[in-house]
């Protein structure tokens, strides 16, 4: 039986959600349900892979991915906030991997992107009713209440300016830290993301270090939940849409060519500037978006923990990367589901050792580990992948052989 | 026959080290001219200085009759005039269809040709040039794992796909089993007769460049020691004695 990368997806995304409805629920009822859902899914699954095609299984694939994201909010009410998190680590894992692992430039510093575009969004949406420095110099004294259309306008013309800004900085940014390569590069940008950080943090017109609260949101607790929670599932669902068409084009040969061999790639005529301000500009448009989303969720805006959080969200995205397997498309998707409920774990049953946890995770993953989840099983099982090769050595020994097959 | 590519008075130095000094050369459209010399007599540093890899410090270098010397290297690869590698470079993580599929010529790719799919025809034309090599029953291994003279193969198919008006070649030969050296002599000599590429090849194997270039240079200590035909190199003794010297 041939399975496609999509099936091992499946399987872990599968399992994983099923051990998170067990554990989320500690009673019995809940744990059994879990393990229903499970076995039923990984029953249509196999079932999907005798009766179907590579093309039917992969819309199955998508639908089941699709609709447990409609209903996770539904079925787990009390963890929307947990869930919405989860695909906002999927979105940072395939914008991380878009330059670190197709690219090979591994940048430490995509958060800044986060960052710019939350507090665009912060501005846009507060400047749109006030004065932004008047309502900063008040911290949190002036409650901004905006009726359901001024809210949902503000926030749409936040994430097109956090998108553009993001942009604009990741093409500036670019100009500078694309000179420099391997280990340099990721310290550069390491640096640049601290910077920002301190800049923001120094700069009062947006409150400095203090912060900005965002508007409040207009309607109930549960409706703001579902609001964030599918702004950030579909921005993640878009992300991963659009990463899938661009990579069957041109641009994957060009980027991975770079990754290969810069020099070379010089010396053949790719454009490669071209390329890799590009490729940095598209992954900012997405984070800076998720940015004004998470501004927005989280209702408090401040420099160093929400806007710029180095350390954390700015290392996760290169773990989650790095662990589900970088440079393929399923790999950082796999990692973040992974990541994010090994994190989630480890922070609720060993807090205190939570960090030493994650720190014994990153040395095994990058000791023992290095092509990650996805790329481990493709090398220990390159038939399931069909990653097997027709060795016909003249093109009409080739149209002969995969003539026999299709018979 | 007129030149493609004139270089005059061309030096460069590295430190205290006289890779070139003051060198003419011109290379004839449409033929394949040769260049020799012993290991560190500055050949690999011309084909540097031409494909703008490093400045040169001084000296003129025109590509259809137009200065090229303060170009870079991707703007003149987009010329048409392209190069391969001493030491052979591949993409290694990708397969050989998809290092052939990204070395179509980038002469006239705006912003937006990178969102475009590869069409049939550039598919078609990366197997076909995989096949001219040798190398169809590998087209789906990581290049990375071929051996060294298969990539070098390789590379030379990449180059074929980027449709140069000129190809240098740096030892296209080294590594080549020696059997297989008669069809790689006659696959360049279809390259330049039937695509029309212009050859400026490096060369060690004296049969490989006798049987090849119309018209050859000779480089020693940096500095142009002969130049003529095959046959009057072959027997120039400063040449003979310059290899022999240098051994
Ligand atoms: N980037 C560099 N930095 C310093 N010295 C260099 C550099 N490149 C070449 N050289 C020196 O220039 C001289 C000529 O080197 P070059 O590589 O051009 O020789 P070559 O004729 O190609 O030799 P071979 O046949 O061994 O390939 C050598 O002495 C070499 O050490
Ligand atoms: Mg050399």
């Amino acid at each position: 039986m041939r399975l496609s990368q999509n099936s091992i997806a499946l399987y872990v995304v599968v399992i994983a959600l099923g051990f998170l409805a067990s554990l989320l629920f500690p009673n019995e009822l809940a744990q059994i349900s879990g393990l229903v859902i499970v076995v039923v899914l990984i029953q249509t699954w196999i079932l999907a892979n005798k009766y179907m095609s590579v093309g039917q299984r992969a819309f199955v694939l998508y639908a089941v991915v699709i609709i447990c994201g409609i209903a996770a909010p539904f079925a787990f009410p009390n963890y929307v906030t947990q869930i919405a998190i989860l695909w906002l680590m999927i979105l940072f894992a395939l914008t991380w991997d878009m330059m670190g692992g197709q690219m090979g430039y591994n940048s430490l510093g995509n958060i800044i992107f986060f960052g710019v575009g939350m507090y665009a969004s912060a501005i846009v949406q507060i400047g749109l009713y006030y004065d932004v420095a008047q309502y900063t110099s008040h911290a949190g004294a002036v409650k901004v209440q905006y009726d359901w259309f001024q809210y949902v306008f503000g926030m749409g013309l936040g994430l097109i300016a956090a998108a553009i800004s993001a942009v604009v900085v990741a093409v500036v940014l670019g100009r500078v830290v694309f000179g420099l390569r391997g280990p340099y590069f990721a310290i550069g940008t390491l640096g640049a993301a601290i910077a920002a950080g301190e800049l923001v943090g120094a700069w009062d017109y947006v409150g400095g270090g203090g912060g900005i609260t965002m508007p409040t949101f207009p309607g109930s607790g549960d409706e703001r939940s579902l609001f964030f929670y599918f702004a950030l599932f579909g921005l993640a669902l878009f992300t991963f849409a659009f990463l899938k068409w661009l990579y069957s084009r041109r641009y994957a040969l060009a980027v991975n060519a770079i990754r290969d061999d810069e020099d070379k790639a010089e010396a053949m005529g790719i454009h490669t500037l071209r390329y890799k301000t590009v490729a940095w500009a598209m992954s900012a448009f997405l984070l800076g978006m998720s940015g004004a989303v998470f501004g927005n969720m989280s209702g408090f805006v401040e420099p160093l923990e929400v806007a710029f959080p180095t350390i954390t969200f700015g290392i996760f995205m290169v773990l989650m990367a790095l662990l589900g397997g970088k440079g393929t498309l399923w790999g950082p998707v796999l990692g973040a589901v992974v990541f994010h409920i090994i994190k989630e774990l480890t922070w609720t049953y060993f807090l205190g050792w939570q960090w030493v946890a994650l720190g014994m995770l990153i040395i095994i993953n990058v000791a023992y580990f290095q092509q990650g989840i996805l790329g481990w099983a493709q090398e220990k099982w390159p038939d399931f992948f069909g990653l097997t090769v027709d060795e016909s050595d003249t093109r009409e020994a080739a149209a002969d052989a995969s003539g026999e097959a299709s018979k | 026959m007129n030149s493609i590519i004139e270089i005059k008075d061309v030096s460069k130095a590295f430190g205290g080290v006289i890779a070139n000094q003051s060198i003419s050369i011109n290379v004839a459209e449409g033929g394949i001219t040769g260049l020799i010399g012993p290991n560190g007599s500055g050949k690999t540093t011309l084909f540097n200085s031409i494909v703008g890899h490093h400045p040169i410090d001084s000296g003129s270098i025109k590509f259809e009759g137009a200065e090229i010397s303060t170009f870079k290297v991707q703007q003149i690869a987009r010329l048409g005039l392209l190069r391969t590698f001493q030491q052979t470079r591949i993409y290694s993580k990708m397969n050989c269809v998809q290092n052939m599929l990204i070395s179509i010529p980038h002469r006239t790719s705006g912003i937006l040709d990178m969102f475009k799919a590869h069409s049939p025809e550039t598919n078609e034309r990366a197997l076909e040039l995989l096949e001219f090599v040798g190398l169809f029953s590998k087209r789906n291994l990581i290049a990375g794992d071929l051996s060294f003279g298969q990539q070098k193969l390789l590379e030379f198919a990449m180059a074929l796909m980027n449709e140069p008006k000129v190809l240098l070649l740096d030892e296209p030969t080294a590594g080549i089993n020696p059997t297989l050296i008669n069809g790689l002599i006659d696959r360049l000599k279809m390259a330049n007769e039937q695509f029309g590429v212009t050859l400026f090849v490096i060369e060690h194997n004296m049969r490989v460049i006798m049987n090849l270039a119309e018209h050859i240079y000779c480089l020693a200590h940096g500095e142009l020691l002969a130049e003529g035909k095959p046959d009057d190199i072959q027997n120039d003794q400063r040449v003979v004695d310059a290899y022999l010297g240098a051994h």
